[in-house]
């Protein structure tokens, strides 16, 4: 995978020469699709956070920043921001550590093997969210096979409390995020050259030198474009949280649907919501730009 | 003492046979290279020597000492890749530093050694460059470099040239043999272009199924072809059917097939025996064009010039024969007109005809 997550490559013959209505003609249908149902809500997502809300009269038509305010200036919701960010964190970091490896293994397998493993990895994508969250809120449950299991060999006495802790949501999260890791690493996997491991040898140096001092350089590219992702979609996440988490777990996802759907504050959730798009941006972008620059002298786009 | 000794080596993956009982010599400071169409297990050879691939079977014993089962990483082989495979993330100097960083080489000393190989192989300016700004020609040089630096034991050059263009690579076959004798380093070669392998090696190995079907100097192999498939490899040939009629102390008296019936030749011998259909070998240069009265009468097929000579496919009571012709000033006859040809017999050389299934 590229460093630049954001900017795919464009072709070069594209720029030479005047393009033509063609590409706006064959993109249109998309892009309408694109505005009506991203753009438009987004933008009157945007709008609604700037109104005023009164507990009997509902949402008024008036311009205030009091909704931000209030989000900025408590520190119940900094909490619930320092908790999306330690959550998005924490599974990033877990998605690293056995992302990695279990794509170089996965890499390094015989062709059988590895198509196998590979649908076994991506699996989790091709199962509903809910259905997916539902499956481990039986499995950590204190009767849930992980503590009957750990109870009947011994391990534990107590049930390890897992529903309804960020244990199991970072668990949860992990399990459903790390294709992305594997698929980010993986193609950086496939870009490397094939012969380059054998350069590594051949030059003296051990097999493990050879994993650190050349490949390992090479793929962490590759491994920054998957935190992103992984961390991006952490820190949005809704399902997971809410089904694992429970209500006194909120992260940002979670407190938002709350003042829209409990309190029926609209323009409150629409300002939490927004702020949380904000900071997933802004996280994304910077850390976007920091490996292009980085890598920019080293890696073709 | 041979330098490095190849000795029954063999690769076998699953039912295939890449490398078939292959055994070589190659004495210190020479040039050897493996010539051979793909698949014919040449690479596979050189990697078995680098250590990357184990041999089924066989022996390799560097200096008198055996190396068959010893890592890569500790032969201290020097290896070009076809990729090049450079480290992408590193500057060339630190690519070419690599192997001395791994022999724990002094910084001092290492630094004054990547400068001075950087400057044999002319890159002297470029070693705070990434590889990606460099042409292919540089990073070719650069993957030599990194080779050469640790002074290695064999050079081992898999197809070095064959991401470069023609002109390029015409110098890079000079400027690599200048640089090997300068440095009297045992090289050898994989590749499948007959011109590189004749330009630079002091012996050619013809490999043809896993199996080595010549060796010899460059001018050896390409003027005595002991097959069929070695007369076709090393550059270009006609090869026109005909029977054994005698033989002779130092010649074989063959009669001619086809239209030519009848038609003699007394083709010299190296006291093989010959009977029965056999392939007479005419290299083109060989071929000379005469008056339509003199010789095998024929009629030009096509004509293409190519500069330094032309090149003439000729219908003639023998078979089609293609005829090369040195650009003298003057231009050969031309589609369709009648031709004479010319050669003498001790141009020729004689092939069992069987031996051409081999091709």
């Amino acid at each position: 995978m590229s460093a630049d997550v954001l900017h795919p490559p464009v072709q070069a013959a594209a720029r030479n020469e005047a393009p033509g209505p063609a590409p706006w003609l064959l993109s249109g249908p998309a892009l309408l699709l694109f505005v009506a149902m991203l753009l438009v809500p987004l933008a009157m997502t945007a709008l609604l956070s700037f109104n005023a809300f009164d507990g009997t009269r509902g949402v008024l038509p008036t311009f205030t920043l009091g909704n931000y305010a209030e989000v900025l200036g408590d520190g119940y919701y900094h909490e619930i921001f320092l908790r999306t960010g330690g959550l998005a964190l924490a599974v990033t970091v877990l998605c690293v550590l056995f992302g990695v490896p279990e794509t170089i293994i996965l890499a390094r397998m015989a062709n059988p093997w590895r198509s196998m493993f590979l649908v076994v990895i991506l699996g989790p994508l091709l199962i509903s969210v809910v259905v997916r969250t539902l499956g481990w809120a039986i499995l950590m449950g204190n009767q849930g096979l992980i503590n009957q299991a750990l109870m009947g060999l011994g391990i534990t006495q107590e049930p390890i409390k897992l529903l309804f802790t960020m244990t199991g949501v970072v668990i949860a999260l992990t399990h459903v995020l790390i294709p992305f890791m594997v698929i980010s690493v993986w193609a950086a996997l496939l870009k490397l050259d094939p012969q380059i491991e054998n350069a590594g040898l051949s030059l003296g140096a051990p097999p493990l030198t050879v994993f650190r001092r050349v490949v390992l350089p090479q793929i962490l590219p590759g491994v920054l474009s998957g935190s992103i992702i992984v961390f991006a979609l952490a820190a949005s996440a809704f399902a997971t949280p809410a089904i694992l988490g429970g209500r006194r777990l909120k992260v940002v996802a979670t407190a938002a649907y709350d003042e829209f759907l409990s309190t029926l504050n609209w323009p409150l959730g629409a300002s939490i919501a927004v702020l949380l798009l904000i900071a997933n941006v802004a996280i994304v972008l910077g850390s976007n730009r920091l490996i292009e620059r980085r890598y920019a002298a080293v890696f073709d786009h | 003492m041979p330098y490095l000794t190849l000795d029954g080596l063999a690769k076998h993956f699953g039912e295939f046979t890449a490398v078939d009982g292959l055994s070589l010599s190659i004495e210190k400071g020479e040039f050897l290279s493996l010539l051979g169409p793909s698949g014919c297990g040449k690479t596979t050879t050189l990697q078995m020597v680098a250590g990357f691939v184990d041999p089924s079977r066989g022996r390799i014993v560097l200096d008198g000492r055996d190396i068959t089962g010893l890592r890569p990483e500790k032969r201290g082989m020097g290896v070009v890749f076809q990729s090049y495979a450079l480290f992408p993330h590193m500057t060339v100097a630190e690519n070419v530093g690599f192997g001395l960083e791994m022999r724990k080489v002094p910084r001092a000393e290492r630094d004054r050694r990547v400068a001075e190989t950087l400057e044999l192989v002319r890159l002297g300016s470029l070693g705070g460059r990434y590889p990606k700004a460099l042409s292919g020609g540089q990073r070719q040089r650069v993957a030599l470099a990194r080779a050469l630096v640790i002074k290695p034991a064999v050079l081992l050059l898999d197809e070095p040239m064959s991401n470069l263009d023609a002109k390029l690579r015409e110098e890079m076959h000079i400027e690599l043999r200048g640089i090997q004798k300068h440095l009297g380093i045992t090289t050898v070669l994989v590749t499948h272009d007959q011109v590189e392998a004749m330009t630079m090696s002091d012996r050619v190995a013809v490999m043809h199924g896993g199996c080595i079907v010549q060796l010899g100097t460059p001018f050896d192999a390409y003027e005595r072809p002991q097959s069929a498939f070695s007369s076709t490899f090393l550059g270009q040939t006609n090869a026109v059917a005909a029977r054994v009629v005698a033989t002779h102390d130092r010649c074989c008296e063959v009669a001619l097939g086809g239209q030519a019936e009848g038609r003699r030749m007394f083709v010299p011998h190296e006291g093989q025996r010959y009977a029965g259909p056999v392939d007479v070998y005419l290299r083109p240069e060989r071929i000379r064009l005469a008056a339509a009265d003199e010789g095998v009468a024929g009629r030009v097929a096509t004509r293409v010039f190519l500069g330094s000579h032309w090149m003439l496919d000729i219908d003639s009571a023998v078979g089609r024969l293609r005829v090369s012709q040195p650009n003298v000033g003057t231009v050969p006859p031309g589609e369709g007109m009648a031709v004479g040809l010319l050669w003498t017999d001790d141009d020729a050389r004689l092939l069992h005809a069987e031996a051409a299934d081999v091709r």
